[in-house]
């Protein structure tokens, strides 16, 4: 769908990217300075590479060897700037059909359905600059969308906001990433956001890119450590609701060979969640044990135990077909005696999966897109 | 006579006036929008030429544009000589050449404030319309000049005050004649050099004042209207 391999140079950043994604989401993901931005507006057509080739969907943007470049007008890129770039001296409602009026896209999509999926009904009449953060950001979303794009790239449209801004408009994000039939490339150097929205995940460090993969099984893995960040490593499980308790308030997910109880009703019966689980938050015993406040604990086999010499060590555990992240000391590793292929029971507090961790998950591939 | 009735010379002074320094601003504001643009938005060699060039007539003695102007457009000037063969156009003593000194000593006035809202101009909004599929002319037609347009109004009128004013490139250039190149400026001057003419002066001071000061008020209120427009939220 997303086919990249490119080398260029801006600054003092030398860039070597490769990487390539199916349909859905795919999250480019890096610290600051690691050439993100460069990277995606290459692919927008705002900065040329020095060689290489681009293609979305088969369809070639650049290619060095060919001398193919399209330009920026014709590449039909959706681009969502972290500082949302409204037209100031224009209305929502002018800023939304800017790609019609001004670029002569055709009316592939509703208006109307789009202002409904982002909320902006009333905000249509307004100028950009009565509008908060979030509102902004909702906006340059719907006018990407609306301009009729093979590929929308949205460079980290969650950075200027405040956490409180970020909840109002991630759901929105997720049911965009579910609906909006187009590849999209989400850049961000929020693990967080990435293991909610993503199918694929492109790790960029330093100009280039180490790995890509399905984003479950690239969180799964313990060698990517300095690109993720070390706190932040987690693990992906999928499931289904089976059912909401509201004496206590608790949604229970089978995960394949478990059952978790999550705080909050997340979501109806019947419906597919997303959980990120941080490594961190997840605590290994060799006995069953009793008297615990602990919800979660279920059976896994360990499959991976790192061998580092710091204080941590990072272990893989099996549950079903699924892979879980544990974090624990190197100390406990030998006091328990873990070994690859040992039954444990795994520890989850079900207050650790908050809000922030959990989400419906984003269509699996978009199959009828373009 | 009635203070309060205009004079027929007066008249045509002031129309005169008028009409000189709106045909230099029609003539001179598009090639300045160009030429800010030009300088706000490129870099290439010769870009510090054309600004000294532009901003010659700014630091010429106005005496000095309007010799260079005879020379050049006078009858027997080449560009005048040219012009009047091929066009029919002659400068030469008649209203056009007086709107010609004034668009040309206007023209720096009005170059800078437009160069500098251009400037004010966010390349980034500029990218964002060509990712919207707007091509060069479109992105220029519907973001970066309406954004522009605050100090291209500005520009405007301090082109148009300048033109209005203009004394030393006329009267050097098409001289002072009545009903033809003697504006208000020109006219005032007449009025100084002749005895028993305080009277007139007077007059003509005072309609000077009143014209520039009506410019001023509209001006003002285009500013604040079009600021409203631009979702300033101060307007």
């Amino acid at each position: 769908m997303l086919d990249v391999d490119i080398t260029g140079r801006v600054g003092t950043l030398d860039l070597e990217a490769r990487f390539s994604s199916e349909a859905g989401v795919t999250s480019l993901f890096g610290q600051s300075g690691a050439g993100k931005t460069t990277l995606t507006n290459m692919i927008a057509g705002l900065i040329r590479p020095r060689s290489g080739r681009i293609a979305v969907n088969g369809t070639v943007l650049f290619d060095a060897e060919k001398g193919i470049d399209l330009p920026v007008q014709a590449r039909r890129v959706g681009q969502v700037f972290q500082d949302a770039r409204l037209f100031p001296h224009l209305s929502v409602r002018a800023n939304l059909t800017y790609a019609r009026w001004a670029g002569r896209r055709p009316e592939t999509r509703d208006l109307d359905e789009v202002v409904r999926l982002l909320g902006l009904s009333g905000l249509l009449h307004r100028k950009p600059r009565t509008l908060s953060g979030g509102e902004r950001q909702r906006v340059a979303i719907g006018r990407a969308l609306l301009s009729d794009p093979r590929l929308l790239i949205m460079d980290e449209p969650l950075a200027n906001l405040d956490q409180a801004r970020r909840n109002d408009i991630l759901p929105y994000l997720d049911r965009l990433c579910v609906e909006a039939g187009i590849p999209i490339l989400y850049v961000s150097h929020s693990i967080e956001e990435v293991a909610r929205l993503s199918n694929t995940l492109v790790i960029l460090s330093e100009g280039r890119t180490p790995a890509y993969g399905p984003v479950a099984e690239m969180l799964a893995r313990t060698d990517l450590g300095r690109a993720t960040g070390r706190h932040e490593a987690s693990a992906l499980l999928e499931g289904t609701v089976t059912a909401f308790d509201p004496d206590w308030s608790l949604t229970h997910v089978d995960i394949g060979g478990a059952s978790l109880q999550i705080p909050d009703r997340i979501a109806d019966p019947g419906e597919a969640v997303r959980l990120r689980i941080r490594a961190r938050d997840v605590a290994l015993a060799v006995n069953p044990p009793e008297g615990l406040s602990i919800r979660n604990a279920f059976a896994a086999t360990i499959t991976s135990i790192s061998s580092e010499t710091g204080p941590y060590a990072e272990i893989l555990c099996a549950v079903g077909g699924q892979t879980l992240r544990a974090r624990i000391t190197r100390a406990s590793v030998a006091d328990l005696d873990l070994y690859r292929g040992r039954q444990v029971t795994v520890l989850i507090k079900s207050v650790a999966i908050d809000r922030r961790q959990r989400a419906a998950i984003p269509a699996e591939a978009n199959r009828d897109a373009n | 006579m009635d203070f309060f009735n205009l004079q027929p010379e007066e008249a045509q002074a002031l129309l005169l006036t008028l009409k000189v320094a709106a045909a230099a601003l029609a003539v001179a504001l598009p090639l300045a929008v160009l030429i800010a643009f030009v300088l706000a938005r490129y870099r290439f060699t010769g870009h510090g030429l054309l600004n000294a060039l532009v901003h010659l007539p700014l630091v010429l003695p106005p005496v000095v544009t309007g010799y260079v102007l005879l020379l050049t457009f006078g009858r027997k000037g080449p560009a005048g000589a040219f012009l009047d063969k091929f066009f029919g156009v002659s400068f030469a003593f008649n209203w056009t050449g007086a709107a010609l000194a004034a668009g040309v000593m206007a023209f720096p006035l009005m170059v800078r404030p437009i160069r500098l809202s251009f400037e004010a101009v966010d390349p980034k909004l500029e990218e964002a319309a060509k990712s919207l599929g707007a091509h060069r002319l479109v992105t220029f037609l519907t973001v970066t000049l309406p954004l522009a347009l605050p100090g291209i109004l500005g520009g405007a009128i301090l082109g148009f005050a300048k033109a209005m004013g203009e004394f030393g490139a006329t009267i050097t250039f098409v001289s002072n004649i009545p009903g033809e190149t003697r504006t208000l400026a020109l006219a005032l001057y007449t009025a100084t050099q002749t005895p028993s003419g305080d009277l007139a002066a007077f007059r003509l001071t005072l309609i000077a004042t009143i014209v520039a000061f009506a410019a001023l008020i509209a001006s003002e209120v285009l500013a604040r209207r079009l600021r409203a427009r631009m979702g300033d939220g101060n307007a």
